[in-house]
C-alpha cells in the first residue's frame, strides 16, 4: 500500500526568510509613490467685507501707491506706466521713505520693545487694482514683486537689528517685532460692478 | 580569577535576521500613513504661475483647495471653470463648500483653515476676484495663491 499515509508527519516550519524581501518590495513601492511635494504659494489675508454705507477712510495722497494692471497686463504706478521689474524698487522706496521726502509716506511712532522702543512705521499703503481681464500670471508677478519689496525691507531691518536675515530669525518676539515694523501694507481695491 | 578567562575560539553566533521584517513593516506603515493620496482628480488644467517669494503651506490637513482653470477635457471648451472636490461647481457653491470644509475640521482648527487658490496661469482675474469676494463674504480670510518657486535664484 503505497498511498498509506504515515501517521504523525511533522509539519515543516514555514520559511520566513523571504518575508523581508516582500516587505522591502512594498517599502520601495511606497517610498517611490510618496510625493513629498510641498505646496507653496503667496499667502495673503483678505479684508472682511465692508458694509455698503461705510465711509471710506481718508488717506492722504502721499500715503498711497496706486498700482493698477489693465486688461492688457500693463502696469501703471501712480498713473505712470512702469515695467514690472521696476516695481520692487519703487515699492521699497515708497515703503521705507529713506530720506523722509515730503512726496513719500508719513511715518508714525510705534512702541516695539524688541526693536528698542520707538520705531517709525510707515503709513504707506500700496493699493492694488486689477481689471477683470488681467491675467492671473501677471497678477501673481505683481504680487510677487510687492512681496519681494516687503521681504527685502524686513531682511534689511532684521540684519541691522539682530544681525541675521529675517528668515533665519527663531524667536517669535523678534519675528513679530519685524512684522509689526514693516507690515504687508497691500490693499486691494473693491471690485467694481459692471 | 578563573571566572574571567575567556574560552579560546568562541564561535561568533549568527546574527538573527528574524526582526528584519518587523523593522521594514514599521517603515512601511510610516510611509503608508504619511503618504497623502491626492483627494481630487483634476478636471481642470492648473499650471500655477511662478513666483520667487513663495511660502510653504503649513499643515496640509488644514488646507482646502479651489481649482480654477480651463477644463482638461477639450470638448468642454476653453472657458475657465471652478472645481471643488471632484466636480465642476459654480461661484454660488463656494460658501457651502467652505462650510463643509469647516465642518470636517476640529473646532479648534477652524480658524486656521487656509484656502489655497490653485489657478492656471492663463486664467483671467475676473473669476479669481469673484472667488475672492465669495470667500470674504463667508469669512475665509486666510488664502494662498498657489505658485511654484522660480527655478533660478
Amino acid at each position: 500500500m503505497q498511498i498509506k499515509r504515515k501517521a504523525k508527519k511533522k509539519v515543516p516550519p514555514i520559511n520566513a526568510s523571504s518575508m523581508a524581501d516582500i516587505s522591502f518590495l512594498l517599502l520601495a513601492f511606497f517610498l517611490m509613490t510618496t510625493t513629498m511635494d510641498v505646496d507653496t504659494g503667496i499667502a495673503r489675508r483678505l479684508p472682511p467685507p465692508v458694509p455698503p454705507q461705510e465711509d471710506i477712510p481718508d488717506i492722504k495722497e502721499r500715503n498711497i501707491l496706486a498700482v493698477s494692471i489693465n486688461k492688457n497686463d500693463w502696469v501703471m504706478v501712480n498713473n505712470k506706466p512702469m515695467d514690472v521689474r521696476m516695481l520692487k524698487e519703487e515699492a521699497k522706496n515708497f515703503l521705507s521713505n529713506p530720506f523722509n521726502s515730503p512726496d513719500l509716506p508719513e511715518k508714525r511712532m510705534d512702541t516695539i520693545p524688541a526693536l528698542g522702543g520707538l520705531y517709525e512705521v510707515s503709513k504707506g499703503v500700496i493699493s492694488l487694482k486689477n481689471d477683470r481681464g488681467t491675467s492671473y500670471d501677471m497678477y501673481i508677478r505683481v504680487q510677487d514683486e510687492l512681496t519681494k519689496a516687503v521681504n527685502e525691507l524686513r531682511d534689511e531691518l532684521s540684519k541691522k537689528e539682530f544681525g541675521v536675515p529675517f528668515t533665519s530669525l527663531k524667536e517669535e518676539t523678534k519675528i513679530e517685532a519685524i512684522k509689526r515694523a514693516i507690515p504687508i501694507a497691500i490693499s486691494e481695491a473693491e471690485p467694481e460692478e459692471y | 580569577m578563573s571566572k574571567f578567562i575567556k574560552s579560546a575560539k568562541k564561535e561568533v553566533p549568527q546574527m538573527s535576521t528574524s526582526s528584519m521584517p518587523d523593522i521594514v513593516f514599521m517603515l512601511i506603515f510610516f510611509f503608508m500613513i504619511t503618504t497623502t493620496m491626492r483627494q481630487a482628480d483634476p478636471l481642470v488644467r492648473t499650471t500655477v504661475p511662478e513666483a520667487s517669494q513663495v511660502e510653504k503651506l503649513e499643515r496640509k490637513s488644514l488646507v482646502s483647495y479651489i481649482y480654477i482653470g480651463p477644463p482638461s477635457n477639450k470638448k468642454l471648451g476653453n472657458e475657465s471653470r471652478i472645481q471643488l472636490n471632484d466636480s465642476f461647481k459654480t461661484l454660488d457653491d463656494i460658501p457651502d463648500f467652505i462650510m463643509m470644509e469647516r465642518e470636517a475640521r476640529d473646532e479648534v482648527d477652524r480658524k486656521l483653515i487656509t484656502t489655497s487658490i490653485k489657478a492656471d496661469q492663463t486664467v483671467r482675474m475676473g473669476i479669481v476676484t469673484d472667488v475672492k469676494q465669495q470667500l470674504r463674504e463667508v469669512g475665509a480670510f486666510k488664502i494662498s495663491y498657489s505658485a511654484r518657486k522660480t527655478a533660478h535664484e
